[in-house]
């Protein structure tokens, strides 16, 4: 479904943070994106929805090369494409619900959506994705009010909202708590089942990633270092990727029998 | 390098000698080119009249005592143009300002090159020239009245509102903004929904504190024909009746600190 074909990118400061990527991710596949910081995994995502333009090479969308589009239908591919932030980037002082709503921006004109008269189907959906991440009755709240896990959660809703086809995911987990963080990445990947959505997600917490996702992708300095698996991170392709280190304490398997309740159901 | 050694011990400083030395010659010249200004002013000075000063200025203050209570039935008006002068002039320098801190902006304008300089002339230019050489200037073009006024503070607030909405612009959380660029919104629905929540507290704060500030301003544009109470105060100078200008600078003392105390009130509810 998204196949990007020799993706370079070099900044204008002449770093090379993408170097001639080629990369298939089928129909449905959750996929991690793992490596050191600067190895280029924000610069890759952002090169997709091209919040950051790529210098060369193909981003294929179902065949539809986004980096060649102009800014119209640019802006429609980019309805296809919901994405999810480290510092949750919601707007701070817009309520919960302005927010969620915010994620429909690509499909009403300006007047409809500057003085809120959404689609009440749109509405109904944003009251439905609410209800499921379990912030119904946060709608209202401006979205400063709310705390890291909660505010995560409103960002997934803004990108699902769209109806998109694909997920990108900065980072999704790194300022929230360990426990927190395991909710979220479940919440993202039983999202991801219940509508097929592929997602691409950006992650340092190499255990987290390998419980969750069914494909791992290394990034070592704007390249590909390795491509399978989660069982497949031995320590020595860890070593390949991230450098010397201990890695036998990171990739145990850590079975945790406590049921997150609060998960949301 | 701050770190010298001697024998064994490492000895820290926070300056190296050059430094030091510079420092030093800084100082010493400063002191020297007040001593000079301060030579030269005294120079310049009729000491007469200086020496003479606490006697003119007791003179003055036996005349203008007690201020002539009954003039204030005269003022009301003046009080109200002012006052409308004051809003108006912010109102129209706001509607003004915003389009231009959005061109001025590094990060809104949709060009550096051409577009954004301009912008930043708007803004020096109104800002660098006092409202009296605008009031001034207008009278000559429109003629004398509340008008003329409106429009002087309106154009010398131009500059200073755009400028610190443009900060305020720049200074936005790029986040914020790139995700709503992300759901495939437009530029003017990124510009609704990521910019313009985030900038409008600092927009109430800034329109407050101009709107505090033109108060003051307006107090003085009469001075020069513009409208408002400074027109009482010219004549009552001319005339030389100080009871009625003590009452004058009275009634703008009280007016002034009622606007400064409903901009705190109207800054406080909003931030």
């Amino acid at each position: 479904m998204l196949r990007l074909e020799g993706l370079t990118k070099t900044y204008k400061t002449g770093d090379q943070a993408l170097k001639d990527i080629d990369l298939e991710v089928p129909k449905g596949q959750v996929m991690a994106l793992i490596g050191p910081s600067g190895a280029g995994k924000s610069t890759l995502i952002r090169c997709i929805n091209r919040l950051v333009e790529p210098t060369s090479g193909k981003v294929l969308l179902d065949g539809t090369d986004i980096a060649r589009l102009p800014s119209g239908p640019l802006r429609r591919a980019r309805r296809e494409m919901g994405m999810i932030f480290q510092e949750y980037a919601l707007v701070e002082r817009l309520t919960v619900m302005e927010n969620v709503l915010s994620g429909r921006l690509g499909y009403v004109g300006f007047w409809r959506s500057f003085t809120r008269r959404y689609q009440q189907a749109d509405v109904d959906e944003a009251f439905r994705l609410l209800d499921r991440v379990g912030l119904l009755a946060m709608a209202d709240k401006r979205a400063d009010e709310l705390s890291g896990g909660q505010r995560q959660r409103v960002g997934i809703c803004r990108a699902l909202i769209q109806n998109p086809k694909l997920l990108l995911v900065d980072e999704p987990t790194a300022s929230l708590d360990p426990k927190t963080s395991r909710q979220i990445m479940r919440l993202i990947c039983e999202l991801c089942a219940e509508r097929g959505l592929a997602a691409i997600i950006n992650i340092h917490d190499v255990a987290l990633a390998q419980r969750f996702v069914s494909r791992v992708v290394g990034l070592r300095l704007g390249e590909i270092a390795f491509d399978g698996a989660p069982d497949g991170l031995t320590p020595e392709v860890l070593t390949s990727i991230y450098g010397e280190e201990d890695w036998e304490a990171t990739i145990e398997k850590v079975d945790d029998p406590e049921e997150d309740i609060e998960a949301a159901e | 390098m701050p770190v010298l050694e001697k024998g064994d011990t490492q000895i820290w400083r926070r300056r190296t000698q050059g430094q030091a030395l510079t420092h030093w010659a800084a100082w010493l010249i400063g002191t020297a080119v007040f001593v000079y200004c301060w030579q030269q002013i005294s120079e310049a000075t009729t000491w007469f009249f200086v020496w003479d000063a606490p006697r003119i200025a007791g003179d003055i203050w036996t005349r203008a005592t007690p201020p002539r209570w009954e003039y204030i039935a005269q003022l009301g008006r003046p009080i109200w143009d002012t006052l409308n002068i004051a809003t108006l002039g912010t109102l129209m320098a706001l509607v003004m300002a915003v389009p231009v801190a959005f061109l001025a902006a590094r990060n809104t304008t949709p060009s550096k090159l051409f577009i954004r300089p301009v912008a930043l002339l708007i803004i020096v230019s109104t800002r660098s020239i006092n409202s009296l050489i605008w009031a001034l200037l207008l009278i000559a073009i429109i003629g004398p009245g509340v008008f003329a006024g409106v429009i002087a503070i309106a154009i010398r607030s131009i500059g200073f509102c755009a400028k610190l909405l443009y900060e305020a612009i720049e200074e936005i959380d790029h986040a914020q903004v790139e995700a709503i660029t992300a759901t495939g919104a437009s530029r003017w629905q990124v510009m609704a929904y990521g910019i313009v929540p985030q900038i409008l507290p600092a927009f109430a704060g800034i329109a407050v504190f101009r709107w505090d500030i033109n108060i003051r301003e307006s107090t003085v544009l009469g001075l020069v024909g513009a409208g408002g109470i400074g027109l009482q105060l010219q004549s009552s100078l001319n005339v030389l009746a100080w009871p009625q200008v003590s009452l004058i600078l009275l009634v703008i003392l009280a007016f002034v600190v009622l606007s400064e105390w409903v901009s705190a009130k109207v800054r406080g509810a909003i931030i």
